[in-house]
């Protein structure tokens, strides 16, 4: 039996050495979650949303529970892509791990600063979030219409040096026809599903439990709406899809790679547990000896 | 602020809980590796075992027993459908995943030769450490409800003095923390505090008319508790370095913070 299963997986011509990566907005820049796994076992590592200038974010409370699963309304807080650089991305640089800068603006000009201004950087991929439910402009106002789509694609394809993923919202009527646009803008990639739009009332206090009423909702309780979506976006486009939404172990792993994800994406688990990403990555690979696959591309779609 | 030590994930196990009056809870885990790197002020990131409920409980802790590896927690259940509720039916015996110790406590500062440390409600059990901890001379000030007074003998022991107050006046002085202290005529050389938002925001006024420095301890809905997922930010005077707006991350940079340096 092989006991060496190969882990490697290629996306956009860039090798990851596993196919477990970060969610963007979960895990920092990852230095807080350095402490306790080796960032060095991940595929890759996926940053919060960088945007051209220092973002405050949304008032408090930005967080609410809810069964399996959490609300977060954080509005893309973050300190600007000129610390990002200085700081943040050196940080990451130190680890033997694939560096995906998640990319965020209120209109198409800061989406594109951003993306200029890491083409000399360090920078193995961009991931250009046009799914944030939680700001007012930019975000899931450029992922909601497929036109919107394609042409905020083909605008950060024509300044970026990196591979480009596009990240697309599970709030639309048709999940394809999204992968599609994104696919004939031009994009390396996609990746799937960032938040689904809920709320949460406080009966108690008769106010909403986020400051900002609505959230993304995350954790297992979204998962088979994952699932799903990937499943259909894999079907739909030639680019690789990477899976996300809901991943709690390796088990769910290894269903959105046999749905048809290319390389999968680890989020609200890491709260419950902060080695999970390794986790998972270690669960694959046992996954793999225990089934006989010798390499992760033999259960990208492998379901039917 | 006091520098945290590190943070590890272990499994505790449950050694004792008791209901100390309706709705607080005194839980005790055996907890070695938490407790050994632990100061007053910091917290622990208690994961249920139900796991729909994904996200740790954020519970500070009352104060350890560091030869024994005991961690005491004392907490108020919050609602029926809460995870306090499902955590305070936990029997002896039960194991759970903690992570901890989290954040940044208190600082023993024997720089000040009379602090008053100012609990409210359920941010009385986190003083109970800080008491035992701090070297000088020290005043609990004690801010409960009603006459449901948990942890009281406990600061009797462990405090120089003990002023409290009651909402509701069914024991001592009938008011807030302020007027216990105003009630005794005390002004301390510093005021160390943990409470609800109304009561911080009392202090750190009245400390800075009189000069006074003021360290307050701050709750705010959490995710992740170690500083990446930016839940549980406060308002800072300033621009905070790490976020370079003006948020501190109460897991990370707090839960302790100078009065001065936080809008409330």
């Amino acid at each position: 039996m092989n006991q060496k299963p190969e882990m490697k997986v290629t996306i956009a011509g860039v090798e990851l050495k596993n196919p477990v990566m970060t969610s963007s907005g979960t895990f920092g820049s990852g230095q807080e979650y350095s402490e306790f796994i080796d960032l060095s076992k991940l595929g890759a590592v996926v940053t919060k949303g960088v945007s051209n200038v220092p973002w405050e974010g949304n008032p408090t409370p930005r967080i609410a529970e809810t069964p399996s699963g959490m609300l977060n309304a954080i509005g893309l807080q973050n300190p600007g892509m000129e610390v990002f650089i200085k700081r943040d991305l050196p940080f990451l640089k130190k680890y033997d791990t694939k560096i995906v800068v998640n990319v965020c603006g209120h209109t198409e000009k800061e989406y594109l600063e951003v993306v200029d201004r890491l083409s000399d950087e360090p920078a193995d991929f961009l991931e250009i979030n046009i799914s944030c439910p939680n700001v007012k402009e930019g975000g899931i106002a450029f992922g909601q219409d497929p036109k919107a789509v394609e042409k905020i694609t083909a605008e950060v394809k024509k300044h970026a040096k990196q591979p480009v993923i596009m990240k697309l919202s599970p709030n639309v009527t048709d999940i394809r026809i999204m992968a599609k646009a994104a696919e004939a803008g031009g994009a390396d990639a996609v990746s799937l599903i960032n938040t689904i739009t809920g709320m949460k009332i406080d009966i108690d206090r008769r106010k909403f439990a986020l400051a900002n009423k609505t959230g993304g909702l995350s954790g297992p309780a979204v998962k088979p709406v994952a699932v799903r979506m990937v499943y259909e976006a894999s079907h739909a486009v030639k680019i690789p899809v990477i899976g996300m939404g809901g991943i709690a172990d390796a088990s769910d792993a290894v269903e959105f790679l046999l749905a048809g994800a290319s390389a999968v994406s680890v989020g609200t688990a890491s709260f419950a547990n902060p080695y999970a990403a390794v986790e998972i990555a270690d669960g694959i690979r046992e996954y793999m000896i225990k089934y006989q696959f010798e390499k992760i591309q033999d259960l990208v779609g492998a379901v039917g | 602020m006091k520098e945290q030590g590190m943070a590890v994930k272990s499994t505790c196990e449950i050694v004792s809980q008791k209901k100390l009056c309706p709705g607080i809870f005194d839980l005790r885990l055996n907890g070695p590796e938490i407790t050994k790197e632990a100061s007053a002020g910091q917290f622990v990131n208690l994961f249920l075992n139900d796991r729909s409920r994904i996200l740790p409980r954020p519970l500070s802790i009352c104060e350890t027993d560091k030869e024994k590896g005991i961690l005491r927690i004392v907490y108020r259940v919050t609602g029926e459908k809460a995870g306090t509720a499902e955590l305070s039916g936990y029997l002896p015996g039960t194991r759970m995943e903690v992570l901890g110790p989290l954040g940044n406590g208190f600082l023993s500062d024997e720089r000040y030769p009379d602090i008053a440390v100012v609990g409210g409600g359920i941010g009385i059990p986190p003083l109970l450490g800080l008491c035992r901890e701090l070297p000088g001379k020290k005043t609990a000030v004690l801010g409960y409800r009603d006459h449901s007074l948990f942890l009281k003998e406990d600061f009797e022991r462990t405090a120089d003095r003990l002023l409290v107050a009651t909402e509701d006046g069914s024991y001592a002085v009938r008011g807030n923390v302020l007027d216990a202290m105003e009630a005794a005529e005390y002004v301390p050389s510093c005021i160390m505090a943990c409470g609800p938002l109304p009561m911080l925001r009392a202090l750190k006024m009245w400390a800075g008319q009189r000069n006074i420095p003021c360290f307050i301890s701050m709750e705010e809905r959490m995710a992740c508790g170690i500083g990446a997922c930016l839940g549980c930010v406060v308002r800072s005077v300033k621009t905070d370095p790490h976020s370079q707006v003006k948020n501190k991350r109460v897991c990370r940079d707090g839960p302790v913070f100078d009065a001065k340096e936080i809008e409330l």
